[in-house]
């Protein structure tokens, strides 16, 4: 089937904004409880690796192998997302310097980087991956074949995903609870909620859903390893959790846009379209476009941050206010 | 149940032993790793040690790697200094080896004389990268657009200009001519007098300083007056410690932000500048060169190290210097790229929970109630 660039960046804008998706609700997780992790990039990129080798080291069949690498590389951001918890929750370290930390010590040229070297995973295609689900009758129906029913079993479990969190977040004591910490810890506390706890558990979870965002790169979109595979996907995710103000509802929008963005480049090259420097403007167009949403942001917010937590980034201390 | 006490006051002891015992304890867990990962690591730390410092000609090679490490470990200083998260050092340092680049093919194939040429260069490094970090910085200023996240975002795009001025261009900065540079593209050679001097100490085989080196200690020592001795550094000062108070005590806040920008990216810039003038003499587009060297993301762990003062910067380059170059050196099946990374972020994160130690005292036990009678006695501070 060929379709219009148009259907065809937006389907792929749903593919590479899945990822985008599962860091920046995992993102909004922590900071909905106060704790900003700076960490994304490394947690995916671990993610990414381990993820990658469970799927090359346990194939019974390939329900079961995909099922355990993303377990797997859940597993591994949690993992990272941890240490991080430990040394901002406990030891009240400052979050933008751990969590720059956690990104030197998983990302590019750290824990990731080799672990792909140790368990010589470079080059090399992935056993299984994860392909579209449905009959191809339907994936080639016109325009919503390609967006809607072309896509992989991550991709719809990402919207179930945003489904439970708006749920989670609005409508259960816990999702409450979390965002009592995150707007007000000394409420929460003398509410009786466990500050600390709740900080643990929603900083663990997001680095969860960025491990399984990592995976979504090395075992749907690009069955392979490389280092440095998501070439900056989890500062976008950060700034994604900024721009859909704190809401998992508007991630999902924000998330296939800037998917669309990045699906542009490898596009217009398939079908040799060029305007001037064509790869340099269109490698660069989620970056700028990531920076140009900021600005509108903040210009719009610029008297109060509407939906930021009021205590993203505060260390709680019971005893010092 | 732990608990932690704010300490009032820091015994001297305290300063030395934190950070001695986290770079212990650093060393400990990344063992740890090493081992978990059926490697022996007496071996590693030592062929690290080995290949950083002591082997032949292994000085020379770490002060090659040291020398952007500095700049870009300054460049984080002086920013972080005034809790400004400049990450885009790595942007930064591409710009500035592109502007002093095109200076030194520009001035130096006109002929002008060495030194003159060189002060073009590092002038166009330094405009370069304080050009680069004003883009986030005045989004900070005037919208308070977060720093972090935009000065990150233009590492890749500043990754992305440099490949494309020599792999997908025809630009000046691209040798054209010759056969090589129809096989391969690559930057155009810089003519001699564009060349920065390098003197050699002789002393294990002959150890090669930079020129750059120089001025890194001289960034250091203007840094170290710019904040300890100036009514400017006394302002970041208080800014860092409480915008409020800076704002009410009539600060310049924007002027701040804009010129603390402006300085660690033209530090950046100027580290970009020793790159082609000292060190590849061409400008280097290859995704593979000096984009995979990520002197900027280092820089963050140098300054972070150094505690952002510049004198413990410059120390802390020379030895991540040796650790990164010795990690070059041993890279292979034995010894997998990636492991300095992961010794380096266990450093940051040990340094960063020994600061707690240094801060707090740790008290087991349930906390104390008010104090009562003074007949409670039990748990008294």
């Amino acid at each position: 089937m060929n379709h219009s660039l148009l259907v065809v960046v937006i389907a792929s804008g749903v593919t590479y904004g899945t990822p985008l998706l599962y860091a920046a609700l995992g993102e909004l997780l922590a900071e909905r409880s106060g704790v900003l992790n700076l960490g994304v990039e490394g947690m995916m990129l671990v993610g990414a690796v381990m993820g990658f080798w469970a799927v090359q080291r346990f194939h019974p069949d390939t329900a079961l192998s995909l099922a355990a690498g993303i377990g797997v590389a859940a597993l591994a951001g949690a993992l990272m997302a941890s240490i991080h918890a430990f040394l901002v929750i406990t030891l009240r370290a400052s979050q933008i310097v751990s969590g720059l930390a956690l990104t030197i010590f998983a990302g590019v040229a750290g824990l990731s980087s080799y672990l792909g070297n140790d368990l010589n995973l470079a080059d090399q295609p992935a056993v299984h991956q994860f392909n579209p689900v449905f009959p191809a009758s339907l994936r080639n129906w016109p325009i919503v074949g390609p967006i809607v029913f072309n896509q992989n079993v991550l991709v719809y479990a990402s919207w179930v995903l945003v489904t439970v969190l708006i749920w989670y977040l609005n409508r259960t004591r816990l999702g409450l609870n979390a965002r009592a910490v995150g707007e007000s810890p000394a409420a929460a506390d003398a509410m009786g909620i466990n500050v600390a706890a709740y900080r643990y558990g929603h900083t663990i979870a997001g680095g969860a859903f960025a491990g399984i965002a990592g995976a979504t790169f090395t075992l749907a979109i690009n069955p392979l390893w490389t280092a440095g595979i998501t070439g900056g996907a989890g500062w976008i995710a950060i700034a994604l959790v900024i721009f859909s103000f704190w809401r998992p509802e508007l991630c999902l929008v924000g998330a296939y846009f800037f998917g669309a963005l990045q699906a542009l480049a490898p596009e217009l090259q398939a079908r040799q379209i060029s305007l001037g420097p064509t790869t340099l403007w269109t490698n660069s167009l989620p970056y700028l476009a990531t920076i140009a949403a900021l600005v509108l942001i903040s210009i719009g917010n610029a008297r109060r941050r509407l939906g930021a937590p009021a205590a993203l980034g505060v260390p709680y201390t019971r005893e010092e206010r | 149940m732990v608990r932690f006490e704010r300490r009032l006051n820091q015994p001297r002891w305290l300063k030395a032993a934190v950070p001695a015992g986290s770079l212990v304890f650093a060393f400990v867990v990344a063992g740890v790793v090493l081992l978990a990962t059926g490697h022996n690591p007496l071996h590693a730390y030592n062929d690290l040690f080995e290949y950083g410092f002591i082997h032949n000609g292994a000085l020379g090679e770490t002060l090659i790697t040291a020398t952007p490490l500095a700049f870009t470990g300054l460049a984080a200083a002086a920013a972080f200094r005034m809790r400004l998260f400049n990450i885009g050092a790595e942007g930064q340092l591409y710009l500035g080896a592109i502007c002093a680049d095109a200076a030194g093919l520009y001035f130096g194939g006109n002929g002008g004389p060495s030194a003159f040429v060189i002060a073009a260069m590092v002038a166009a490094g330094c405009a370069g990268g304080a050009a680069w970090a004003l883009i986030p910085g005045v989004l900070r200023a005037f919208f308070r657009t977060n720093e972090i996240i935009t000065s990150l975002m233009l590492n890749y795009v500043a990754g992305f200009l440099l490949t494309y001025l020599i792999f997908e261009s025809e630009s000046y900065w691209r040798q054209t001519t010759g056969f090589n540079a129809t096989v391969f593209p690559q930057g155009k050679p810089l003519p001699n007098s564009a060349l920065w001097p390098m003197w050699t100490i002789h002393l294990r085989g002959g150890i090669p300083v930079p020129l750059g080196l120089f001025f890194a200690g001289l960034v250091a020592v203007i840094l170290w007056m710019l904040y300890q001795r100036t009514r400017f550094g006394f302002e970041v000062q208080v800014l860092s410690d409480s915008e409020r108070a800076a704002r009410y005590s009539g600060v310049r806040i924007r002027r701040k932000i804009l010129a603390v920008m402006a300085i660690s990216g033209a530090i950046a810039g100027l580290g970009g500048a020793s790159q082609v003038g000292d060190f590849t003499h061409s400008l280097d587009g290859d995704p593979n060169g000096l984009q995979k060297l990520g002197f900027g993301y280092t820089g963050i762990v140098v300054a972070a190290l150094g505690r952002y003062n510049p004198f413990a910067v410059v120390v802390i380059a020379f030895l991540i210097g040796g650790l990164e170059n010795a990690g070059n050196v041993l890279q292979g099946a034995s010894f997998p790229a990636g492991l300095v990374g992961v010794i380096q972020g266990i450093i940051l994160f040990s340094a960063l929970g020994g600061e707690l130690l240094g801060r707090y005292r740790i008290r087991l036990g349930r906390a104390a109630p008010a104090p009562v009678a003074p007949a409670s006695g039990g748990e008294a501070a």
